[in-house]
């Protein structure tokens, strides 16, 4: 397989499909010989695989190694669909399913991962000699993607630049013509005018979305607020030159379904759990995605409104109609809708689903919340948990009042510090999260400090550039440790899950940090942030009044992702998430 | 010469009576014509494999319901049993593969006893096929050390 290593290169582009690479993973080991012969057979680069945690480190390994993957659904390591769903986010490769369970609700579940297609077995040769029309799809689609671009002229054409170079690589199995095609014009494109529309100078090669890189994502669509954040924001939030704004806008799609799919799985959980985090399916929708959001909404609304930032966001949760009770609480996360503040949500009080960050801090329950969002908040709520529920989210954090965070404070405690905000200081505590540079940290962190005004400081310490949020480290060094400042959040992670997330999710991270930070100015806020707010955030930071809010923003990130899914879940939950996410 | 057409013909009447009687299907015409000169022990090798897992998983299934009625796990009766669905599927063994289906409607109704007869169902087919192809390999190597060439069925 070293030669695909290169991407197509000639025999690919010389006789396409030939030479497609296929990674096969599948424990049944006769079915493994078969296919594997059959591949061959249909003049495909072959690798195969028995184990889902082997594909996942194969596939990470030889990022673009790879054009496809067929996946078993029923693996002792990991559920296929799991891999799917990795494979989607990190890798954003086309995946066929296969099983010998051919019932609809199965084949249902995997188009609703993500998967391309789904096999029934036994597999004839003619279906797998089709399978190069997936790969192709894919690119296709990319390149239409990039017609819409709207607005990133520059990027775009700085995409252009860098693609054009390795559109071999990326898009080499679509052939020569098709590649000289696309070439050609899109060095007319970028010579002649900017027009974007062209479809031929769309991104050619595959992004691979590696940990950095999603952490990059994450980290601004944290800072925005998942609900509200559109791909253009994140996009320019990224700060990724070569990356367009369809790349964006399909991962987030992925993102976004995978949120949910945590969320609704946390809600399962939470239900096993006994966490009570009243969260109601709704709930856990928004908490999901206010997971993510809320972070990011924080900074929307109430950075400017706010002193803090983040009493509005944090409370978010419970402008959601849906969710929740109310302000923080919003419990109806449940297990998933960690306290997913949603600070924009409070201001909108539309709140719709999209408040990462449900801080359904909710009262009674806010223990069992914070902990599981501690566990598995994504850092950004970590602080918003600590508001509490009950507290209206509108007011409390319309004001920011600080004495708002102390009462979250204390619920915090028992999050995992998912967020960022410590990052400043705690960024030691990050340690495993190496990969992220430092500013990359703050990165995180501002996003998530942006929310809470008041205690955390940490949170949104954009500022405070040193960050080590080399915390999104998505690999195990993540684990717990360096999480929490506080140490009591990343107890509940467990090494090995985050491990998994990490490297999933965190794959983009370290590149992405960097970027990000430098995009981040001090005021992650853009519009938002000033700068005394984030001092004050420092400062207060250290004190962590949060341990939650320690969480170093790989937590953070990690949260995000999974947050939705995971909480409220209780800590066991949320680690494993972020392992799924972010597996380095 | 002789004694190769009269081989080739057993053969030919054997594996057809194999796929009458239905202990074999379609898939394993399907994993003979992926032998080629470059593989040719290809069916060989994967009826190998195959015999390999499914003396694992009849294991495990038998030690999964030897135990009363309250401690079965039926989730790992479950997973034993589809596993062996797939890998009968993969060489085309017909029978057992029906018999992973019907196996399915008894542990999902928790169903010891009938689990316990389709068990023995599925292991009287299970040797059924086995003992068939190995007699299959057995003429393929007579044909082949008598200097003919196994036919394919078209």
């Amino acid at each position: 397989m070293d030669s695909y290593s290169n991407g197509f290169s000639s025999p690919r582009a010389e006789a396409f499909p030939a030479g497609l690479r296929v990674l096969v993973v599948d424990d049944d080991p006769t079915w493994l010989k078969i296919l594997e012969k059959m591949l061959k057979k249909c003049s495909y680069e072959v690798t195969t695989c028995c184990l889902a945690r082997e594909a996942l480190d194969l596939l990470r390994e030889r990022k673009d190694g790879f054009d496809i993957v067929i996946s078993d659904v029923n693996m002792p390591d990991m559920d296929g669909f799991k891999l799917l769903e990795h494979v989607g986010l990190e890798m954003d490769l086309p995946v066929i399913m296969m099983s010998v369970d051919g019932e609809t609700s199965r084949v249902m579940k995997g188009v609703q991962h993500g998967a391309c297609d789904y096999l029934l077995k036994p597999i004839r040769m003619k279906e797998l000699k089709n399978i190069w029309q997936h790969v192709f799809r894919k690119k296709i689609h990319e390149v239409r993607d990039i017609e819409g671009l709207e607005s990133g002229i520059e990027e775009f054409q700085m995409m252009r630049n860098g693609i054009s170079d390795q559109s071999d690589d990326g898009f080499s199995f679509c052939g020569g013509d098709l590649n000289s095609g696309r070439k050609r014009k899109d060095f007319d494109n970028k010579h002649d005018d900017k027009n974007f529309g062209d479809p031929s100078a769309g991104k050619r090669t595959r992004v691979v979305w590696t940990v950095d890189l999603h952490q990059k994502f994450v980290k601004a669509v944290n800072y925005m607020g998942f609900d509200k954040v559109g791909p253009k924001k994140i996009l320019e939030l990224m700060n990724v030159p070569w990356l367009t704004r369809e790349n964006v806008a399909s991962h987030l799609q992925k993102y976004r379904l995978y949120l949910s799919r945590l969320q609704k799985d946390n809600d399962l959980k939470a239900s096993h759990g006994g966490i009570k985090q009243s969260t109601d399916a709704t709930s856990r929708d928004q908490a999901g995605n206010l997971g993510f959001k809320n972070s990011i909404n924080i900074k929307h609304n109430d950075v400017a409104n706010t002193n803090f930032g983040i009493p509005k966001n944090t409370v978010i949760q419970n402008s959601n109609p849906k969710s929740h009770d109310g302000v923080v609480s919003s419990p109806d996360l449940g297990p998933k809708g960690p306290l997913v503040s949603d600070a924009h949500e409070i201001q909108k009080a539309t709140s719709s689903s999209g408040v990462g960050l449900h801080y359904s801090f909710g009262t009674p329950d806010l223990d069992t919340k914070y902990t599981t969002f501690s566990s598995a908040l994504p850092p950004q709520f970590s602080w918003n948990r600590e508001h509490k529920p009950q507290i209206d989210p509108n007011n409390v954090f319309n004001h920011l009042s600080l004495p708002d965070l102390d009462q979250v404070q204390v619920n915090q405690k028992t999050f995992l510090p998912s967020y960022p905000t410590p990052f400043n200081k705690e960024r030691d505590k990050l340690t495993h999260i190496k990969a992220m540079p430092p500013r990359a940290t703050e990165c995180i962190s501002l996003n998530i400090r942006q929310q809470m005004p008041g205690e955390n400081t940490f949170g949104l310490n954009p500022v405070q550039s040193e960050c080590s949020t080399t915390a999104f480290n998505p690999s195990e060094s993540i684990t717990r440790t360096a999480w929490s400042s506080k140490d009591q959040v990343l107890d509940h992670i467990s090494v090995s899950d985050l491990d998994s997330f990490n490297g999933n999710l965190i794959l983009g991270k370290n590149s992405a940090l960097t970027s990000l930070n430098e995009n981040f100015p001090p005021c992650l806020l853009p519009e938002d942030c000033s700068p005394t707010y984030f001092e004050m955030q420092n400062s207060d930071f250290s004190d962590s009044n949060n341990p939650g809010l320690l969480l170093e923003p790989s937590m953070y990130l990690y949260d995000s992702l999974k947050f939705d899914y995971e909480y409220p879940c209780d800590p066991i939950e949320y680690p494993v998430m972020d392992q799924g996410l972010f597996i380095a | 010469m002789d004694i190769v057409n009269q081989l080739q013909r057993q053969y030919v009447d054997f594996l057809s009576s194999l796929y009458r009687e239905g202990l074999l299907d379609d898939q394993f015409l399907q994993i003979q014509k992926l032998q080629d000169e470059s593989n040719p022990d290809f069916v060989n090798e994967v009826v190998t494999l195959f015999f390999e897992d499914s003396e694992k998983l009849l294991h495990n299934l038998a030690i999964a319901l030897s135990v009363d009625q309250q401690h079965v796990d039926y989730q790992k009766v479950d997973a034993c049993v589809h596993q062996f669905k797939g890998s009968s599927s993969s060489i085309g063994a017909q029978r057992v593969r029906n018999i992973c289906v019907s196996f399915r409607t008894c542990y999902d109704a928790k169903n010891l006893e009938g689990c316990l007869r389709c068990l023995q169902q599925v292991k009287d087919e299970y040797y059924l096929v086995k003992n068939k192809l190995q007699t299959l390999f057995r003429l393929e190597q007579q044909i082949v050390a008598a200097g003919g060439a196994i036919p394919i069925m078209g």
